[in-house]
């Protein structure tokens, strides 16, 4: 089996488990990160689906916030966020709140109304052959794009799924659709 | 493509997004404020705390719907509300003004003294308190998405709320160890439907929803201790609100449980809180909420 650098979680709150458990699924071993000195030992981090208010607090708590700004400022560091993970990493949040700045995209939180408006359904993604089952909860929805932003899929009009440089950002949770293909592409950074 | 909404794996996938962190019961819109901006990941609105609900005693019933609507509009993040047991028209409200969890919960009075909702009816996801595994897999079975330790509400004692915990642990570490043959009888012994016990043996020993602590937290220790006994998150009932500095103790909680198998970060985060809310012991109770349930 392939060896893989050590990949992160960042576990401030949240579905972290669930990455975990699909990454170990393809043979990966993670670190969960909750302090600085964590992010130094991992060539990649996930930021897992929860609550965005909770985890800015957390960040901030921690000092990760800036450490993870500063890990990416030569742009070369892979991180793969879903949903609230996205959100943390957006320029622009409405309703407004602070953000890691590192996505050049503007983010409307809890666009699709509460909870009983939440849904899944089959999305098209650029470089998977097959549909693949978008789980959307209270789920936030991409409102502008900014910079030089890779669109790999879109649904009712917005971009669900996006990539700038080595960041990847889901509206979705592929870490609860026992589908694993959307983290082993992002694996490929280390092939 | 068609959407699907209200299925199994939305409602059991959005109480995955809770975990490892804190649900904080508040009264007031200004209360969940204080709530979000401590780090709570959702909260629970409802008239009175259960401390307040022990001590003034009489019927306690679903939430007033304005006092439940003006804390919807006061925060961002998910808010919950209580119904009493078995009340399906308490749920039918809730639901319609787009509650975002619904807790079926023995903390108000049951309206019914035999039967559960029927929580597959629902789009809206329920969470349900229980004291061992089989009233665990007997809530799923009705359809609950989330299950909370009962513990022992409003007393800030975390004594009941470890006797639950421990007991669905270990019943499921003991499940892992069944070959399936005896799985019918265990589940015919803990009254458990069938298909649910041989899921968490498949699981390892998990319950195939998200597992919090409840009823009876009142300090970040509290909270760590629950975490380490095996809990995905947990709930702060009276734990906030009646303790001196509601904003610190909030904080300190949802630090702790992210921190919770860091005795160092435990101690710094366990320093100056203020006085937690004043404790009861269990022996003395009137009435035990926990009983309440079937």
């Amino acid at each position: 089996m392939k060896k893989y650098p050590p990949l992160g979680i960042l576990a401030m709150q949240g579905d972290i488990q669930e990455h975990q458990k699909i990454l170990w699924d393809l043979g990966i071993e993670t670190i969960w990160v909750k302090k600085p000195e964590d992010l130094k030992k991992v060539e990649g981090l996930f930021l897992p689906g929860g609550e965005s208010s909770t985890m800015l607090r957390l960040l901030s708590f921690t000092g990760l916030d800036i450490a993870i700004n500063e890990r990416c400022q030569k742009k070369d560091f892979p991180m793969f966020a879903t949903c609230a993970g996205t959100i943390l990493l957006a320029r622009d949040v409405i309703p407004d709140q602070r953000s890691l700045s590192l996505l050049d995209i503007k983010i409307q939180r809890n666009a699709y109304g509460r909870q009983v408006e939440s849904f899944e359904v089959p999305l098209q993604i650029d470089g998977l052959d097959e549909l693949f089952t978008g789980i959307f909860i209270r789920a936030p929805k991409i409102i502008e794009l900014y910079g030089e932003i890779e669109i790999l899929s879109t649904y009712r009009e917005s971009p669900v799924f996006i990539r700038q440089d080595k960041i990847w950002g889901l509206t979705f949770h592929p870490e609860i659709s026992q589908d694993t293909r959307i983290h082993k592409k992002f694996l490929e950074y280390w092939d | 493509m068609s959407e699907l909404k209200g299925t199994f794996k939305i409602k059991e996938g959005f109480a995955d997004m809770f975990k490892n962190g804190v649900i904080m019961d508040v009264t007031t819109p200004d209360q969940a404020k204080i709530a979000e901006d401590a780090g709570a990941t959702s909260v629970m609105a409802l008239e009175r705390v259960p401390a307040d609900i022990r001590k003034q005693g009489g019927v306690a019933r679903m939430a007033d719907i304005g006092l439940i609507k003006k804390i919807m509009e006061s925060v961002n993040i998910p808010v919950m509300a209580k119904v009493r047991i078995g009340h399906i028209a308490e749920a039918n409200i809730l639901q319609s003004i787009g509650v975002d969890f619904v807790d079926e919960s023995e903390v108000l009075t049951p309206a019914d003294d035999k039967f559960h909702i029927n929580k597959w009816d629902y789009k809206v996801p329920f969470v349900c308190g229980a004291r061992n595994l089989g009233e665990a897999l007997r809530r799923i079975g009705e359809g609950a998405a989330m299950i909370r330790t009962k513990g022992e509400a409003g007393t800030g004692n975390i004594i009941e709320a470890v006797k639950h915990m421990r007991a669905i642990m270990g019943e499921m570490r003991r499940v892992t160890s069944m070959d399936n043959a005896e799985i019918m009888t265990y589940a015919k012994e803990i009254q458990a439907p069938y298909e649910l016990v041989l899921m968490v043996k498949e699981k390892g020993g998990r319950l195939p929803v998200v597992n919090f602590a409840a009823g009876g937290v009142a300090t970040p220790a509290d909270a760590s201790l629950m975490m380490l006994l095996g809990a995905d998150g947990v709930f702060v009932g009276s734990g906030i609100f009646k303790s001196k500095d509601p904003a610190k103790m909030a904080q300190a909680i949802v630090k702790a449980v992210m921190h919770y198998n860091d005795p160092e970060e435990l101690a710094k985060i366990s320093e100056n809180v203020g006085t937690p809310m004043i404790g009861l012991e269990i022996e003395n109770l009137e009435i035990k909420l926990q009983e309440r349930g079937w």
